[in-house]
Order: C-alpha cells, then sequence, then structure tokens
C-alpha cells in the first residue's frame, strides 16, 4: 500500500493589542455595543483618510525578531479587493509583495523532539467588521467594531508534517505572541485563528499534492482534530483513485468533519496595489535595534535556562514556560528560597490547582511569589510539615497572607524538639503494651500506628523525621 | 445682480471692516444671485442658506468685536464643490449613487475656511466623482458656462467655476486630479491653482484618483486666490500625504513682488505643448503670452518634456485603476443609493452599482479593474508607474537646469457646446491633454485668463512651478495680470 505524508502550512492569524486601530483612532476592545468603535475612517466613509498606527509596526518588529525573521527595510501597505457586507471599503488594507518580516523558523518540540518549522512572512493587515445573522428573519446586520483592529498575519513553510506538530505550532505561537505582550491569544474570542493548508504526497517524493484550505480554526484541539480528520478524508480520497479537489473546508465541531465552502478552481482576483493613501514605511536600523532592546526572554531562552541550570525535567519546563507570568513567578520565589523542584512542583500542583479552580489567571494569583517562596522555605528548615504547609498554603490563597503570619497566628510551628516529642513518644508507648508486643514480633506496620498516634496528639504539628528517629530508638532499645 | 457680487473677496473684506455691509447682507446677496441664475446654470447642486445666514451671523459678531484682527476671510461667501465632504450636508460628488448621504463629518480643507468664519453658500454641481471635462457627467443635469449657456464651462469642478465666474461666490474650492481646476477656470475666465501634492489635505476630499487628486482654490484674481489658498494650506495628521512644509504668507508675496516685474525670470515653454490639435486662437494667444511676459522683464525659454506624448495613456491607466478601488465602497450597504430589489449579495452589489453610476464612472471602473487584473497589473499598472517617473524627471530637469517657471495653454480649445464631445469618450480625454503631465508630477500649477478666442470665450495660461513654489506661481500670475488686465464679461456686463 501506498505511504502518504502530510504537508502541513499554517496561516496564524494575531489580532495585536494596540488601544486603537490601524488606521483609525477608535478603540479596539472585544465585546462592546455593536458600531460603538467606529469612526470615518472605521466606517470607510467618503473621503476618509487612513493613517497608519506605528505601534502596529512596533509590534510586527518585534515579532519578526522573535521568531528568527528578517524585518523588511521598505514596507508597502497594499489594497486587497472584494466585495462583502463587513468590508467597509470595499478593500482591505493589507501587505503583498513587501511584507514587514519575512524567512523566520520556529523550533517546535513534540514528543521530546525538536523540529524547525519556517516562517515565509508576516504582514501587517486590518481586519474586517462581522456580519450577524439570525436575530432577525428576513435581516442581517453588520458590526464594524473589529474592522480595522490590527492583524499579522503568519504564514508558515508548508514543513508542518503531522496534526501533533500543528498545534505545537500553535502553541508556541501563542506562547510568544503573549510574551511579546503584542496580542492577547484569546482563542476563544477570535484574537488568535488560523488557517490551515493540507495536502499529501507519496512518501519520498518532493511534488506537492492538491492542496485544501480549512479556514478560520479557533482552538489547539480544532486545529488538530481538522487537521487529522482531513489527513483521513484525503487519504480515502487518494486510495480511491479518486483527486483532492483544490477548495476551502470549514471544521463543524458538531459533525467532527470539514465540509467543503468554496471551490477554489477559479481564483480570486484580488487586483492588489500599493495604497495611494499610505506612504512606504522605512524601517531602519535604529527602529529595529529600538525594538530588539525591548524584546523580553523569549519562551524558548527561558526553557533553556530552567532545563539546563535549573535540571529541572521537561514536563516542569513546558509547564512552567507556558505563560511569561508563570515563569516570572517562579524566577522570583526563587529568589526568596532556592529550592527549584520543590517550587517547581509547589506552582504546577497546588498553585495550579487553586487557580484552575477560582478560574483565575497566574497574574491574578493571590499568593505573591515571594510568600509561595518562603512557604517552601519553612518547610525545608522543618518550621512546618508539608502536610501543615498545604493548609497554611490555603490560608494564603484565600486572604492573601504571608506564610509566616499564618504560622505565628495559629501555632502551626512544626514540633522538633526532641524532649518533648520524646515525651509524647513514651506517654504512647507507655498507652499501647501490645501493640509493642506485636511489633517486636515483627510486625513493622505497626510503626505506622504509633506515628500516627503520636501526630494526633501533636495535631500533626511534630517533626515527622525526629519522630520517626525518637520510635525507632525507643521500640529498638527498650 | 446686487453689485456686492461684483466686488473682489479684498474689497468686500474691506467692506467688511468699514462696515458698509453686513457679512450677513453680504451672503445673501450672494444666495439671491444663486437663486437668481443657479436654474440657468445649474452650478449648485445644494444651495445651504440656512446654514450660510447663521455662519455670515457669526462673522458679523466676530468681525465687530475683532474688526482689523478677525480673519481676512471672515464673513467671506465660500462655494464647495460637492466632492467635498461637509457635516450635515448632502454630499452627492454629482453621483445618484451617494444621492441622499448626509456625512457626519467635514473634511479638513472646508474645516480651515470656516474656521476663519467663511460663509459657506453651497455645494457645486460637478461630472460625476470627478470623472469628466464638461460638468456634463452629472446625475444632476449639465452645469452651463456662464459666457455662453449653450457650452459647458469646463469640468469636472465646473459649478465651482461657474459660481465665481457669475458672481455667485466670490471663492470656491474644488479639486483638481487630471485638471478639474484649472481647465474649468481657464474655460470660465477665472483663475484657479492645482496645489502641489501633499500641500492641501485630502482628508474629507472624496477619493478619486488618490495620488493625483487635489483640493484647491477658484477666484477671480490673484490675491483674492492667495487668501483662499493660505487658509485651506498645510500639514494634516489625517492625511498622511500631506506634507509638513512651512505655508508662507502668500498674499504679502504676492504683493510685495505686484510692482517689481518678472526681471529675471525664466519662463520655459515646452515645444511639446504646442500640440496639433491645439485650437488656432488658442495658440496665438498663448504666443502673445510670452510677449506680455517679455514685456515684463522675463525671458522665454525652449524647455523640453519629452515624455508628454506619454502622459495622458499613463495618466488614463493609473487613474482609472484607483478610481476602480477607491469606487469599490459605494456598494449599497451603508450609505448612498442601494437597489429596491435584490434576491443574493451579489445581486445587491450588481444592481446598485449599475443602477447609480453613470456611463463614464461604469467606464472608469472597467479600465481599471482590467489594469490592475492579475496577469495584467504588470503590463500596465506599473509600466504606467514607470513611465509616471519620467514624466515627473522631465519637469525636474527642466526647473533644475533651464527655467523658473513653464507656460503652456490649460486646454487645446476653448468651452466647447454641450454635446458636442460627450459621443467620444477619447476626444474628451484629449481636453485634458496638457494638464494631465503636471498631476502625474504632482506639481503646483496656475491657470488665468490671457485673452478671448474668436467667438469671445475666454483662453487659459497654465503656468507650473517646482514643488511648493506656489508663491512663484501666484506672483508671476499677478504680474501678469496687471499688465493684461482680463475683463470677466459674465460679471462686467450683467444686469446691475
Amino acid at each position: 500500500m501506498i505511504q502518504y505524508e502530510a504537508v502541513i502550512g499554517l496561516e496564524v492569524h494575531a489580532q495585536l493589542s494596540t488601544g486603537s486601530k490601524i488606521f483609525a483612532n477608535s478603540g479596539t476592545e472585544a465585546g462592546r455595543e455593536p458600531n460603538t468603535l467606529c469612526d470615518p475612517v472605521t466606517l470607510g466613509l467618503p473621503g476618509a483618510l487612513p493613517v497608519l498606527n506605528k505601534r502596529v509596526v512596533d509590534f510586527a518588529i518585534k515579532l519578526g525578531l522573535a521568531t528568527n525573521c528578517s524585518i523588511t527595510r521598505e514596507n508597502e501597505f497594499a489594497r486587497k479587493h472584494y466585495f462583502y457586507p463587513d468590508l467597509p471599503k470595499g478593500y482591505q488594507i493589507s501587505q503583498y509583495d513587501k511584507p514587514i518580516c519575512q524567512h523566520g523558523h520556529l523550533l517546535v518540540r513534540v514528543g521530546g523532539e525538536e523540529r524547525r518549522v519556517g516562517i515565509t512572512r508576516i504582514h501587517l493587515e486590518e481586519d474586517a467588521g462581522k456580519n450577524v445573522h439570525g436575530e432577525h428573519e428576513t435581516t442581517s446586520f453588520i458590526d464594524l467594531n473589529r474592522a480595522g483592529v490590527p492583524l499579522v498575519e503568519i504564514v508558515s513553510e508548508p514543513e508542518i508534517r503531522s496534526p501533533e506538530e500543528a498545534g505545537a505550532y500553535m502553541r508556541q505561537m501563542r506562547q510568544i505572541v503573549r510574551y511579546l505582550d503584542i496580542c492577547d491569544g484569546n482563542m476563544e474570542e477570535g484574537s488568535l485563528r488560523c488557517d490551515a493548508n493540507i495536502s499529501l504526497r507519496k512518501v519520498g517524493t518532493e511534488k506537492l499534492g492538491t492542496k485544501v484550505e480549512i479556514k478560520n480554526l479557533n482552538s489547539f484541539r480544532f486545529v488538530e482534530r481538522a487537521i487529522r480528520y482531513e489527513i483521513t478524508r484525503q487519504t480515502t480520497v487518494l486510495e480511491q483513485g479518486d483527486e483532492i479537489v483544490q477548495e476551502t473546508r470549514l471544521w463543524d465541531e458538531q459533525k467532527a468533519s470539514t465540509r467543503s465552502m468554496r471551490s477554489k478552481e477559479y481564483a480570486e482576483d484580488y487586483r492588489y496595489f500599493p495604497d495611494p493613501d499610505l506612504l512606504p514605511i522605512v524601517v531602519d536600523n535604529d527602529w529595529i535595534e529600538r525594538i530588539r532592546a525591548t524584546l523580553p526572554e523569549l519562551p524558548e531562552q527561558v526553557y533553556l535556562r530552567f532545563k539546563k541550570g535549573h535540571q529541572l525535567d521537561d514536563y516542569y519546563c513546558e509547564l512552567l514556560t507556558e505563560e511569561k507570568h508563570t515563569a516570572r513567578y517562579y524566577d522570583k520565589a526563587l529568589e526568596v528560597h532556592h529550592n527549584q523542584t520543590a517550587l517547581a512542583n509547589w506552582i504546577t500542583t497546588e498553585l495550579f490547582g487553586r487557580l484552575n479552580k477560582e478560574n483565575l489567571g497566574m497574574e491574578e494569583c493571590p499568593v505573591s511569589p515571594e510568600n509561595l517562596g518562603t512557604l517552601v522555605k519553612l518547610i525545608d528548615e522543618d518550621v512546618i510539615s508539608g502536610k501543615i504547609a498545604k493548609t497554611v498554603f490555603d490560608e494564603m490563597f484565600s486572604t492573601g497572607a504571608s506564610p509566616n503570619s499564618i504560622v505565628e497566628a495559629t501555632g502551626l510551628q512544626q514540633i522538633s524538639n526532641r524532649d518533648e516529642i520524646g515525651g509524647i513518644i513514651d506517654e504512647v508507648l507507655t498507652q499501647h503494651p501490645e501493640q509493642i508486643a506485636e511489633f517486636r514480633d515483627g510486625k513493622t506496620k505497626m510503626l505506622g500506628f504509633f506515628v500516627g498516634q503520636i501526630m494526633k496528639r501533636t495535631a500533626g504539628k511534630a517533626n515527622p523525621k525526629v519522630v520517626n528517629e525518637l520510635l525507632m530508638a525507643k521500640l529498638k532499645g527498650d | 445682480m446686487n453689485s456686492l457680487c461684483k466686488l473682489s473677496a479684498q474689497e468686500m473684506r474691506q467692506g467688511l471692516l468699514d462696515t458698509e455691509f453686513s457679512a450677513v447682507e453680504l451672503a445673501s446677496a450672494h444666495l439671491d444671485s444663486i437663486k437668481e441664475s443657479n436654474e440657468t446654470l445649474n452650478s449648485f447642486i445644494t444651495i445651504t442658506e440656512d446654514k450660510a445666514l447663521a455662519a455670515a451671523k457669526a462673522a458679523d459678531t466676530r468681525l465687530s468685536s475683532e474688526k482689523e484682527n478677525s480673519p481676512l476671510l471672515c464673513g467671506l461667501p465660500l462655494a464647495l464643490k460637492d466632492m467635498l465632504v461637509t457635516k450635515d450636508v448632502e454630499t452627492t460628488c454629482g453621483s445618484k449613487i451617494l444621492k441622499g448621504f448626509v456625512p457626519p463629518y467635514t473634511g479638513t480643507a472646508v474645516a480651515r475656511a470656516e474656521k476663519q468664519g467663511m460663509v459657506v453658500v453651497g455645494k457645486t454641481n460637478m461630472d460625476e466623482f470627478g470623472m469628466g471635462s464638461s460638468s456634463e457627467n452629472s446625475a444632476f443635469g449639465p452645469v452651463r458656462n456662464p459666457w455662453d449657456t449653450e457650452r459647458i464651462p469646463g469640468g469636472s469642478s465646473g459649478g465651482s467655476a461657474a459660481a465665481v465666474a457669475s458672481g455667485q461666490a466670490p471663492l470656491a474650492l474644488g479639486t483638481d486630479t487630471g485638471g478639474s481646476i484649472r481647465q474649468p477656470a481657464a474655460m470660465t475666465g477665472i483663475v484657479g491653482l492645482k496645489p502641489t501634492y501633499g500641500r492641501v489635505s485630502r482628508y474629507g476630499a472624496v477619493a478619486y484618483a488618490s495620488s493625483c487628486d487635489q483640493v484647491g482654490p477658484f477666484a477671480r484674481n490673484i490675491p483674492d486666490l492667495a487668501m483662499l489658498f493660505a487658509a485651506i494650506a498645510g500639514k494634516d495628521p489625517q492625511d498622511a500625504t500631506s506634507v509638513a512644509e512651512d505655508v508662507p504668507d502668500y498674499l504679502a508675496e504676492v504683493a510685495e513682488k505686484a510692482t517689481s516685474g518678472l526681471a529675471g525670470l525664466k519662463v520655459g515653454v515646452p515645444q511639446e505643448y504646442l500640440v496639433d490639435g491645439l485650437q488656432p486662437d488658442v495658440k496665438s494667444a498663448f504666443e502673445s503670452s510670452l510677449g506680455v511676459f517679455e514685456k515684463l522683464g522675463a525671458e522665454i525659454v525652449d524647455v523640453s518634456l519629452p515624455h508628454t506624448e506619454h502622459a495622458l495613456a499613463t495618466y488614463y491607466i493609473i487613474v482609472p485603476a484607483e478610481a476602480s478601488s477607491n469606487l469599490a465602497r459605494y456598494d449599497g450597504v451603508r450609505y448612498g443609493h442601494r437597489t429596491a430589489k435584490a434576491d443574493t449579495l451579489q445581486e445587491l452589489y450588481a444592481k446598485t452599482r449599475g443602477e447609480a453610476f453613470g456611463k463614464e464612472v461604469k467606464r472608469r471602473i472597467m479600465m481599471g479593474s482590467y489594469v490592475l487584473s492579475a496577469g495584467y497589473y504588470d503590463a500596465y499598472y506599473l509600466k504606467a508607474q514607470q513611465v509616471r517617473t519620467l514624466v515627473a524627471n522631465d519637469f525636474l530637469a527642466a526647473f533644475t537646469n533651464h527655467c523658473d517657471v513653464i507656460a503652456t495653454p490649460v486646454s487645446p480649445c476653448t468651452a466647447f457646446k454641450l454635446g458636442e464631445k460627450t459621443s467620444s469618450p477619447l476626444e474628451m480625454y484629449l481636453a485634458d491633454a496638457l494638464t494631465v503631465p503636471v498631476s502625474l508630477a504632482g506639481l503646483p500649477a496656475l491657470s488665468i485668463p490671457c485673452g478671448l478666442d474668436t467667438q469671445n470665450l475666454p483662453i487659459g495660461l497654465q503656468l507650473i512651478a517646482p514643488a511648493f513654489e506656489e508663491s512663484k506661481l501666484l506672483s508671476t500670475g499677478n504680474a501678469f495680470l496687471t499688465e493684461q488686465p482680463f475683463e470677466l464679461k459674465p460679471l462686467t456686463s450683467g444686469g446691475q
């Protein structure tokens, strides 16, 4: 049987989180009353002219530098023409043959392996508005709030080979734009979305097969599932000896399948030409260096620092670097107490658990990194037990208080005093002669019984190490 | 006609300062004049009587408190080409597709004029979206020339030109893409300026061909023109293509040079412009104009602009291309005309645009769409842009090596009869042959009257200067008109 290989390219659209639109003064917030973020330019009124928001270029350069692109020195905006009700000017201002960034790449990790995926280009463009259907029997509405919101379109080379790789690429892209603070990465609201181009070819051949485009995938899961479905569908078509139709398809999550949206046999002619209303943007070295100086430590760099410097395993590295806030949190906590594994563990289990439960983001975390560092320090210095620490943590999460103050106020300090613990052990042993006999007859699990009794008497505050040590000595010595 | 309507803008200014008459009286006189002659001339699409009287009243208040310190144009009537967007006043561009469209904002040039206290009397008729050279391509009927109402006033800003020439307004604004200010100024015997590309904001001037469009003034004499031009010129943050070049005091510069003659000035005459199709009396009027310059002490030099012959073809590729794009927004979805019945989205677009665009507009949209389509872009649009650079370089070389200003006729012919050229678009396009090269080069050019033809119709002289040297044009034009004054007959012989 013929083996096929998937050839996948992604076009990721990311909304840039500037306060105002790419060519107009209106705001860009999501979720506002329809048509309230409008002005003559956004509405495409006669006589209105676009003026470039330079911050948008800053953001695109930032992304280009973070994805190893070369930055285009002489940029040009072009008009892309098509008629659609959500497109007020009858054209979209985009970039055509002079995109702001070109020839970059990302390193994508899948199943412990790293692959390089090329980035063909990143270009700037304006978003369209939104057609609203179904609110009225015979009328559709248009909301132009989103029209003119700045977008970057990031086009990958067709170098992705599996749904998992596509998902990983997309995740990494989201991670980068969030680290750079240029896009909120909110896929549900459509701030980050992607189109996937998929074709199959016989393994070992170079020639590309006919491609199919799947539009508007707005979750990692959809990206992976849609591509997986499409690979299966195309394989079946080819195995039946049929040909793939070049077309645009839509992912239907309900039916877990893609369906044809329109055939691409007659390629649309967008009649691109340079927008005469906008001057070419010349990006000089100073501009690039000014932006480079603002670049944060990128996820890949943080990952490697945690992995090599902190000897954390991949699992922790990934969790801790997924969000910039988490990595920063971890770094700050480490400044207070340098126990990498323990802090990584606390953050990724207890802290993530509670944040998830309360539906909070890392940036809204009520426990400061300093306080978490202190908590782990208290454990390591035997001031509290690991078990008590969980109680203290709960209190910290609810009140935002420091672990020291909680421990002091509630008397939760660990009892490590050998005399005190020795006395309690003596009491327990005196009261349980039969259990001692059982232990001495070889029932070693009675040890747990004694520890339990001791903990009960100390409300869990006895230092388990000291308890174990003294208990063994006393049981054997007697 | 009320004698107030025959005054120059400067005289009106003086009259207002001397309280000989009020701004309200001035506005009323012009509104009356419009009402009197608009039926014949069809120069206005909208008359803004109430707003004009309110603005005049406000101007009177300002004049009485600020007196000499009030802006020069305070209380002076102004007519606006209906291509200029005006808040709360219907703006049609002479098209059915924008009939009933009332913009929520005012464009920069108009806002600047209004800030001076100018009184907008109405919106003038024009070729639809600026596409035409006769002001016949209007959904609101053709404009007629006050010199001879059987004739066209030129276009596309024919309404503004006719208004100024006939005493409906002392001043007007138009737009010029390929000659739309210069040519109607020439055909109605008044002065008109196409500023350097980038000199006046295009914000709120409805786009026809963005890389050529400029807003510019009409007046009956150069000092008046300089006053209005100074008010609208200058960088605008809302137009990325406007230029942050200092705006000189044009009026002062004109006044300063009014008596000094033109000694030392080199006037270039491009032989390529004295084309075969030139009407003989246009040619002779032009040649005698050169004598006027010599009399004023200027030197006439031959210059060559070798790519001139390609300019018209280049223009008719670039301009329709941009127009096809700029007019894409008129789709019946958000404003303006929408077809009464459409079953599909595609039909909505096709019927709306099919019903509401005029023939010439459709022709240019089709030409423009064609030259921008995949596979043809390089051969037409890209090539045209390259030729455009050659045309601009011709001017640059002439100004660098040979002359200070260039003089040419404005139009190969004088005002023709209504309907005379409507059947042949190509012949109509040829009427632009002498004005479009300047538009492609983005240079400033002034149109001044330089004589009459055998049928007593005005002939225009075009003066072209390097970029941002409008001052030179204005003072040269002023010297010329001082030496050889021109009688604006529709005004002087009009009933008192």
